[in-house]
């Protein structure tokens, strides 16, 4: 195991410790989405381009997207 | 429950999975060594057989192309469930006339003009990235399910830079259900081709063509592009649905 590993590990235990630690609805969709790259760029140093690629997709773009959609439909009610 | 027995359930949920979690570590292979029989195999003969450079793909649309079929109806069954829930919500809106009144009066809000300019700037690269990636997907990382959403996002993109009536514009709902449920069937279609010639069902039966170029790995192209289709109308159709629901947009007739 390289530097490079260890250190992209350090970064996603942090970035999803910090989504679980911000506790205001909006700003932990972004936080969740910048978590989603962190993620993208974890399976891609461990060799798996094909799942970073969905991963960043579905975690940094999608999953975000609907989470902002749903906080807009709740704040409205 | 109080805070100090909640604590205390913690800390032994804590210590129970730690000492779990070491003890299945130890029973770990080394980092890197991997002793899976089918991985290995196809690593050697995957690529000489499908002529797909991206394994990945070759294993999910041909030598398992039948999971990769479910997998797909699965995403088109939650596609048309999420509809189904928001359209009846968005009709029972439309009744109540006390709910009307209070949509008609509410402000969309007003997009700031770097957002706007941002967007448009990357509507045309974001759709060329997503055809790239959705017909490159036998080549190099990639396919049908990255690419269609990249695509998908390309019309968040126009929402953004324009209004909610240009995206709905850009991909009416007709469009959208129709790529979405033309690009599922075309898989099962695709599937056909194996059958006709006299094989087993998504049976890679196409002309493989040379390794590396464009055109070749038979169905595994064609594949791609129809979960490539079928992922991004489906995204986009979600998207239009969830930003109806959003803004309940009234649509002059």
């Amino acid at each position: 195991m390289e530097l490079l590993h260890g250190l992209v590990l350090v970064l996603v235990a942090v970035g999803g410790t910090a989504v679980v630690f911000t506790r205001d609805p909006l700003a932990q969709s972004m936080v969740v989405s910048f978590y989603g790259i962190l993620l993208g760029i974890l399976f891609f140093v461990f060799r798996a381009p094909d799942v970073a690629l969905s991963q960043i997709v579905v975690g940094a773009v999608a999953l975000p997207t609907m989470i902002l959609l749903a906080l807009a439909k709740a704040n409205q009610e | 429950m109080s805070f100090t027995s909640r604590r205390n359930l913690f800390f032994a949920g804590v210590l129970g999975f730690a000492a779990l979690f070491l003890w299945g570590l130890r029973g770990l292979p080394d980092f890197g060594r991997y002793e899976g029989v089918y991985g290995l195999t196809l690593n050697k003969v995957g690529v000489a057989q499908t002529h797909a450079t991206n394994l990945v793909a070759a294993v999910a649309f041909d030598y398992r192309g039948f999971d990769t079929l479910g997998e797909e109806f699965i995403l088109f069954a939650a596609v048309v469930g999420v509809a189904i829930l928001l359209r009846a919500h968005r009709d029972e809106a439309a009744t109540d006339d006390a709910k009307e009144k209070e949509d008609e009066g509410r402000n969309v809000p007003h997009t700031s003009d770097p957002v706007r300019v941002l967007g448009l700037g990357l509507i045309g690269p974001t759709v060329l990235l997503g055809l790239y990636v959705v017909v490159h997907g036998h080549l190099t990382p990639g396919g049908g399910f990255s690419g269609g959403v990249v695509l998908a996002t390309a019309a968040l993109l126009v929402y953004l830079a324009g209004e909610y009536v240009a995206l709905r514009r850009v991909s009416p709902e007709s469009l959208t259900e129709l790529a979405e449920s033309a690009g599922a069937g075309s898989y099962a279609v695709i599937g056909v081709f194996g059958l006709l010639a006299g094989q087993a069902f998504l049976t890679n039966v196409l002309p493989l063509g040379t390794t590396g170029h464009l055109n070749s790995s038979g169905t595994i192209l064609l594949i791609n592009l129809a979960v490539g289709v079928e992922v991004a109308g489906g995204f986009s159709f979600i998207l239009a649905e969830f930003l109806e629901q959003t803004l309940l947009v009234r649509e002059r007739v």
